[in-house]
Formats: C-alpha cells, structure tokens, sequence
C-alpha cells in the first residue's frame, strides 16, 4: 500500500523511473513517512504529526554527503492541510545538498505549512533546492517559514522554484543571520496566473564581517495574479556585501510590487539592489517576432528564460 | 525580379521627416546595400519593412512577391520570409544559446544548432548551453543572432550595421554567413556606413535624409559614398526642412 502511495507521488514529479531506494530520502504523504533512507553521517528522525511531520535533520561534524538528500513532500488527497517542521543542523565542516520536491497533484484545497530552523555550523555548507508540482486548477496555500544562522565561513543557498501549476497563495518568509566570513543566497522563481497570490520577504543579516548575502526573486504574475516582494539586507559589519535582486514581469491585469530595503550600519559595508518590474522587453519580443514567432509564443519564450 | 518593393515611402517622427519619398527594388538572390552617413534613415527603413509597431505609421506601400504587407504584423512578415539583425541585438536573461536558435528554426532537430553555430565559427559544446545575455561579447552575439538567421532560412535578411562593435575574425565570419545565405537563395540587404561592408554587395542604394541620391553598382556607389559622403560636413537630422525645401538636392 504505501510502495503504491510512494509509486504515486514519484510519478506526480516524473521520477518514478529514475529514483532509486538507496538514494538517500524521506518520503512523505500527509502525515504519513512512506519511506526513508540514510547514509553515513546522516540522521533523519521523522516523527507523525496529527496532521503533519516533525523530522530532524542532522549531519554529522566533517561529513560530506556525496549524493544529494531527496525530500518528497506530498499530499495525494484533494484537500486537507499538511503541516512540515523541520530542525535542521549541519555540524562543522559538514557538507549536504537537498532536493525536495513538493507535490499536490489533485490538490482542490491544500494548505502546505513548513516550519524551519536552520543552523549550518563552522564552514559547513548547506543548499536547499525545493520545486513545487501544483495542480492546474486547484488552490493551494503555501506558506514557507525558515530561521537560518550561520556559523562563521558557513555557506547555505536556497532556490524555490513553482513554475506549473496554479501557485494559489504563496507567502514565503526567509530569514538568515550571517556570521563572519559566511554567505546566504536565496533564490525564488514563480509563475503567477488566473487569481494567485505571491508574497515573498527574504531577509539576511549580515552580522559578521565579511560575511554576504544575495537575494534573488524572479516572477511572472498573468491574468489577475499578484506578487508582493519585500527583499531585505542589513548590513552590520565591515566588509560585508549584500546584493537584492527582483525582475518582475507582468502581463495582462497582473499587479506586481517590490520593495527592496537595505541597511548598512558600517562605512566599511556594501550593499546594492536592483529592481525591474514591467511588461516583456520590446526588443526581446521583435527579435522573437521577427524570428516567425507569434506575441504569445515570444513571450512565453522570454518569461521562460527569465524564470529559468 | 524584385522580391521586395518600396513605393514612395514617407515616415514623420514628432514632426521630424526621417523617410521622404523612398522608392526602391530588391532583386531576388542578390546581396543589396543600403549605405548613407549616421541619421541617413537606413535603420529606420529597415524598420520599416520589418513592421515594428512604431513604424507602421508610414505612408507608401511595400510589396513582398508583388503583394503589399503593409497590414501585416512583424510576424506575419516573418513568416513570409523577411527578417531583420538589429545593429545591437537584444539580450535574453536565462535563455540558452541552444533555445533561443530552435526557436527560429525551419528544422528543430537539435543537428541544426550545431550546424548553424559551425556556420558561424562558434564551437557547439562551448555555446549551445550558454545564457544568450550580457556574459556574450559584441561579436559573439551578432554571430549567435546570425546563426539563428541561418537557421530559419528566410527568403530577405536585413542586417543592420553588421560589422559594428565586432573585432576583425567575426567580421570575416559575419561575411562568410552573408556568402551562406546568398548561397541559401537568400536576398540580403545591408544597413551600412562602412565601405568595407558596402563591397560585399552587388548592388547599392545612397540615401541621405531619408531620401534616395543614387542607386546602381556597388563601386560606383562605393565611390561617391568615400569620396563625397563620407568627408560631407552636413548633418541629416538638425537641417531636414531647409534641405526638403531645396527638392533634395545636396
């Protein structure tokens, strides 16, 4: 029964052919861990929720996970609410990458609820890949909250990525504290369309110095599809360099907003941002046209380029 | 046979006249050339036959195979066959070298961009996969921005200013991928000011303040062009109305 569930949600983000049970990974339906395995130096410790998962994530001081860790987050049902908490810690030294993938297929009325703490030790490093596979036509409620610190010369980066599919309400809220010599990157990536709603605030504070964080956010929002970015960088310490990025591209009644906030609280700091919000680059779109390709096609080839 | 006529074409921009009565043929399977100094209106009259949006406002006809396309969308042009290289081609964020040639090409069997990117003297492996963005050279683009020309296989190509911000080795190459699509069956036309891109055509047409002076051989133009243009001290755009008023005489 739950090979079948595992077979289902697998499909759901076409790798069902591909994965393999040794790869290291959680899989998870609702509240239900449907499997899991672990390599050296790794520990997950997933325990039921009544109506989610709480799971430890741990990796061990100095070990560096070869094969990236696969997360698969995933609710078969229509609807209900799937709630995720996860406690994450890289020790020292330590090394690991995930992929997760974050699948509602049938979904009519889902509410997917992360909760995240993340420390990533001593020049460890962390990175977080998450792609969402919505369904075309139901609504989802997505809304990411992660606490990330960093140990002095510690990497982390992140990138979500929800390009099919409605979004349905999205509201990400990211926060990372950057010790010295340390880096943040997060990126996010969505597609907007019919009615969905996008609210995105990723913050770093750069407490450390030299430490860094940039912040990229790409969107498309179509039809009457809203984005609300609000980007943030603080920057405390000398030689600290922080970069706020958002292009927004908006079609039809799409509404899109960003608000780009740095802070520098040091002569010896540096941090910029840019912000392009509007419709589709008249010359990119006559380049595609005189090519032979229709308005639309011409656009849907530059929003693809844009959110790759 | 002229594959593409212009018939008296006019073009006003914020009361300024930038085309004035321009009336030219261009014959099937040669390589043309439209030469004039800087603000002559030659991009503007490949604009203009292109049909991009802000220049659809002319008056005049164009003829394409003896049928007018001056209700036709820059698409719908495209899809007859015309095509147009800008002087600066655009930049396009996150979209691979590999994409960006498919999406114009007549066959999209993945053989093709290698092909075209060979035509080029681009190596394949090293560019299929990169983003067509602002990491490319000058060169560099307007040889991917050719490629993707080569790929569509149109029936009237017009390359604006082809040779400008390109170093000496993409130049032979942009030449080498202008022999191809004459080769190809292809018409040309070339947007210039350079003497050494005007004697790679066959024939030229001179235009000054959107007007035309002469037209024929490309040495005879050639000539007049370097030895009477070029050292010219009038400016095009600050003295249109008294040179209007003068019947077009320079």
């Amino acid at each position: 029964m739950s090979e079948d569930l595992v077979e289902e949600l697998l499909e759901s983000i076409n790798l069902h052919r591909s994965f393999s049970k040794n790869t290291p990974h959680v899989v998870i339906n609702a509240n239900k861990v449907l499997s899991s395995q672990v390599v050296e130096g790794l520990i997950i410790e997933p325990e039921e929720l009544p109506d989610g998962v709480r799971a430890k994530l741990l990796v061990k001081k100095g070990y560096k996970i070869k094969q990236p860790v696969h997360l698969c987050f995933g609710m078969l049902p229509e609807r209900g609410i799937q709630h995720i908490v996860l406690n994450v810690e890289i020790e020292d030294e330590a090394e690991v990458s995930f992929m997760a993938h974050c699948t509602f297929p049938n979904a009519v009325d889902i509410q997917h609820l992360m909760e995240a703490t993340i420390k990533v030790g001593r020049n460890a490093r962390y990175s977080y890949f998450e792609r969402h596979y919505h369904s075309d036509e139901g609504m989802i409620r997505v809304v990411p909250l992660a606490k990330i610190e960093l140990a002095d010369g510690a990497r982390f980066s992140t990138e979500f990525e929800l390009l099919k599919g409605r979004v349905g309400v999205i509201d990400i809220d990211y926060s990372t504290i950057c010790q010295a010599g340390s880096s943040a990157e997060m990126k996010a990536r969505i597609f907007g369309r019919l009615n969905d709603r996008i609210k995105i605030r990723e913050a770093a504070v750069l407490e450390g110095e030299a430490s860094r964080a940039v912040l990229t956010t790409h969107i498309a929002v179509r039809d009457e599809a809203v984005a609300d970015i609000n980007n943030e960088i603080i920057a405390k310490a000398p030689y600290s360099r922080g970069h706020v990025d958002c292009k927004e591209i908006i079609q039809g009644n799409g509404v899109a907003r960003a608000v780009p906030v740095v802070e520098v609280r040091n002569p010896k700091a540096h941090v910029t941002h840019e912000a392009a919000i509007g419709s589709v680059d008249s010359k990119q779109l006559q380049t595609l046209m005189a090519r032979g390709l229709s308005e639309d096609e011409a656009v849907d080839l530059i929003i693809q380029g844009l959110l790759s | 046979m002229a594959i593409l006529e212009v018939r008296d074409i006019s073009l006003q921009v914020n009361s300024t006249v930038i085309l004035n009565g321009l009336s030219m043929e261009f014959w099937e399977g040669f390589v043309h050339a439209v030469v004039g100094p800087n603000g002559a209106g030659k991009s503007t009259l490949a604009n203009v036959i292109m049909g991009l949006p802000d220049y659809r406002h002319h008056t005049g006809d164009i003829l394409f195979e003896g049928e007018s396309i001056k209700g036709l969308n820059v698409d719908e042009r495209a899809r007859l066959g015309i095509t147009l290289a800008w002087q600066e081609p655009a930049r396009f964020e996150g979209l691979t070298v590999s994409q960006f040639i498919l999406a114009s090409a007549k066959d999209k069997n993945k053989n093709e961009v290698d092909r075209v990117l060979e035509l080029v003297g681009l190596e394949p492996a090293r560019y299929r996969s990169r983003a067509v963005d602002k990491t490319l050279s000058g060169g560099e683009r307007k040889r991917i921005e050719l490629a993707s020309i080569l790929a569509m296989k149109p029936r009237l190509v017009m390359l604006d200013e082809p040779d400008s911000g390109v170093d000496i080795e993409a130049i032979e190459r942009i030449f080498e991928a202008i022999d191809r699509l004459k080769k190809d069956g292809a018409t040309v036309l070339l947007i210039t000011h350079s003497p050494k891109v005007l004697e790679k055509a066959d024939h030229a047409f001179l235009i000054c303040s959107g007007m035309l002076v002469d037209k024929g051989e490309t040495n005879k133009i050639l000539e007049y062009f370097s030895g009477k243009c070029l050292p010219c001290a009038h400016k095009n755009v600050p003295d249109l109305n008294g040179l209007i008023k003068s019947g077009g005489k320079l």
